[in-house]
């Protein structure tokens, strides 16, 4: 079985992000870049499923010349090889031509899953599977909380508001996962030397034949305004010296709760 | 007129509440038509003219329910070749996400996502979703031809009934549904056991973090919340860690909620956690750090040990209730 996992390079999200108000875009310098934590799940999926029925892991990855280094911690993690989508035509990509140069650059893979978090952490809008879905035509199971392939099928329990659906589809199959699906690995000293030598596939714009068709030059919106949000006051702070308790429950009867 | 649509998920013939917010927005917007589909979805269309809508597509079939978004995605994409919409609107939810998704691959056409407001602007669209845990606002206009495909985020926009409604006009659909692509199956579904009010509709939320150390101690606030006739939800953290599942969960990956009073107990308060839940009017926040960003959003913050003070609230609200 071969697996295709998706993955994306974020800043850190423990560090508060920024950004540039001139290029309303992120603001990457100075801050620490991490493989997405959510992504980090949907390798490990990817990496138990090519464990238990053999077969290879590869990391796609679209974004700076520096994402090299997200790839590379799923490489460490123990995945076989990857790709990188990298082109300043590229940048300040929507979800939409994302998805189309990760279809792009697929094209011609043997691959029976394509795994994705949910959503990146950063981003959030979470379009990107379903929209890689679209373009290839394949069905997408999404908001996985336990994923199991077996002849020739992949079943998933899908979050649902009160409980999960079970859902089924035919390989191959793009599934997007959640976090509650899995404990995800930490590379070993071992996997970070052996990931040096895994082979990284670097292609642009013009080898996927994208020219024109994603990226600036296929935009679908703009972001025209960035604006603080009005901020909630902070209101009393104090610290419990065996009165905590009583102070909360005298606002609570404030409020009319009790 | 701009044309408006409303992608009107629903249970059993029953609109999700999301969907009267949808249309409350919607019918400021334009002319609005609803897409209600599945089994017992013309039962849905009193109510969707109610909140608003002037037309209801009505198609009944089982795939709608049955099988996970591309059934919908054949229809939207038919009708919208028909009809020309100029905004499609979708609630940001399991199946909101995956529909819009892929229609606006189908459709070469922008999707904006997370959004908690539109406004017409200039003959066109302006869409307003917060980032950063909503310290910021992003406004993005669409550049692709319409329709414009805007998911919003549930609460974001206060449901109300429209003024003068009258009955919607109502399109029965009964096209074959069938694809000749592969799908996904729904084989069947399981309810996770709740007790107390819904999440969603709860006037008070008592909610645990990472800082309750371990999963037993979920049950101080289970008892707590029964005292209050309150629900309980979680963070991130520890629906990560499985300590409760995922329905529990608060957060820009969870549930956002707006009861009258939030009590945060052992949560931090990180970004992807507050804007669930910052739009509640009171919010109490009880965690041993002072530096914990909970308390900039706190009316009433107390930093101390929830082991502690958990268990002598249970005591104290027992007693005030006796009185």
């Amino acid at each position: 079985m071969n697996v295709l996992v998706c993955v994306k390079q974020i800043p850190d999200p423990n560090a508060p992000g920024k950004l540039d108000p001139q290029t309303r875009r992120l603001v990457r310098d100075g801050v620490d870049l991490v493989l997405d934590p959510g992504d980090e799940h949907a390798v490990e999926a990817g990496l138990q499923l090519v464990e238990k029925d053999g077969g290879e892991a590869t990391i796609i990855s679209m974004g700076p010349p520096r994402a090299l280094e997200a790839i590379r911690r799923a490489l460490a993690m123990g995945a076989h090889r990857g790709i990188l989508i990298t082109d300043p035509g590229l940048e300040n990509s929507d979800a939409l031509s994302t998805a189309r140069a990760i279809a792009a650059a697929i094209e011609g893979q043997d691959y029976d899953l394509i795994i994705c978090g949910t959503e990146s952490t950063d981003g959030s809008s979470g379009a990107v599977p379903a929209q890689l879905a679209e373009l290839l035509g394949l069905p997408l199971l999404s908001f996985a909380k336990k994923l199991e392939v077996s002849d020739g099928k992949a079943v998933i329990d899908r979050q649902t508001d009160d409980g999960y659906d079970v859902v089924e589809a035919p390989l191959p199959v793009v599934v997007t996962v959640t976090g509650g699906i899995n404990e995800a690995r930490y590379p070993a000293l071992r996997g970070i030397m052996q990931a040096k030598n895994k082979e990284v596939k670097q292609v642009g714009l013009g080898d996927l034949g994208l020219d024109g068709k994603a990226g600036k030059a296929a935009l679908t919106q703009e972001v025209v305004d960035l604006t603080p949000a009005e901020a909630r006051k902070a209101g009393e702070v104090v610290e419990d010296k065996g009165e905590g308790a009583k102070r909360v429950a005298d606002f609570l009867q404030e409020l009319k709760v009790i | 007129m701009a044309g408006v649509w409303v992608f009107a998920e629903t249970v059993d013939g029953s609109p999700k509440p999301v969907v009267l917010e949808l249309l409350t927005k919607a019918r400021s917007l334009g002319e609005t038509t609803a897409i209600a589909l599945g089994p017992g979805a013309s039962k849905s269309v009193e109510t969707l003219g109610k909140y608003g809508a002037k037309r209801v597509y009505v198609h009944e079939d089982p795939a709608f329910r049955d099988t996970l978004a591309t059934p919908a995605v054949d229809l939207l994409a038919r009708l919208i070749e028909k009809d020309q919409p100029d905004l499609v609107i979708f609630g940001m939810t399991y199946d909101g996400r995956d529909v819009a998704s892929r229609l606006s691959a189908r459709l070469s056409t922008a999707l904006i996502a997370n959004a908690t407001d539109v406004v017409s602007k200039n003959g066109g669209w302006a869409i307003v979703s917060p980032v950063f845990g909503g310290t910021l606002l992003v406004t993005t206009v669409p550049r692709a031809k319409p329709p414009t495909l805007v998911l919003i985020r549930p609460k974001a926009v206060a449901a109300a009934p429209a003024a003068s409604a009258g009955a919607p006009q109502v399109q029965m659909l009964t096209e074959p549904v069938e694809s000749a692509k592969p799908v996904a199956r729904v084989l069947r579904r399981e309810k996770e056991k709740a007790s107390g009010p819904k999440l969603e509709d709860a006037a008070v939320i008592v909610s645990g973090g990472r800082g309750l150390g371990a999963p037993e101690n979920f049950k101080m606030l289970d008892e707590l919340a029964a005292e209050l006739g309150a629900a309980v939800g979680a963070s991130r953290a520890v629906v990560d860690a499985g300590w409760k599942p995922y329905s529990f969960q608060i957060g820009q990956t969870g549930k956002t909620v707006k009861p009258a009073v939030y009590i945060a107990l052992g949560i931090s308060g990180a970004m992807q956690h507050t804007v669930g839940m910052k739009g509640a009017k009171a919010i109490i926040a009880i965690n041993k750090d002072p530096q914990a960003p909970i308390f900039k959003l706190a009316d009433l913050g107390v930093v101390g040990d929830v082991h502690k003070i958990v268990p002598q609230l249970i005591q104290e609200v027992r007693s005030r209730k006796g009185k």
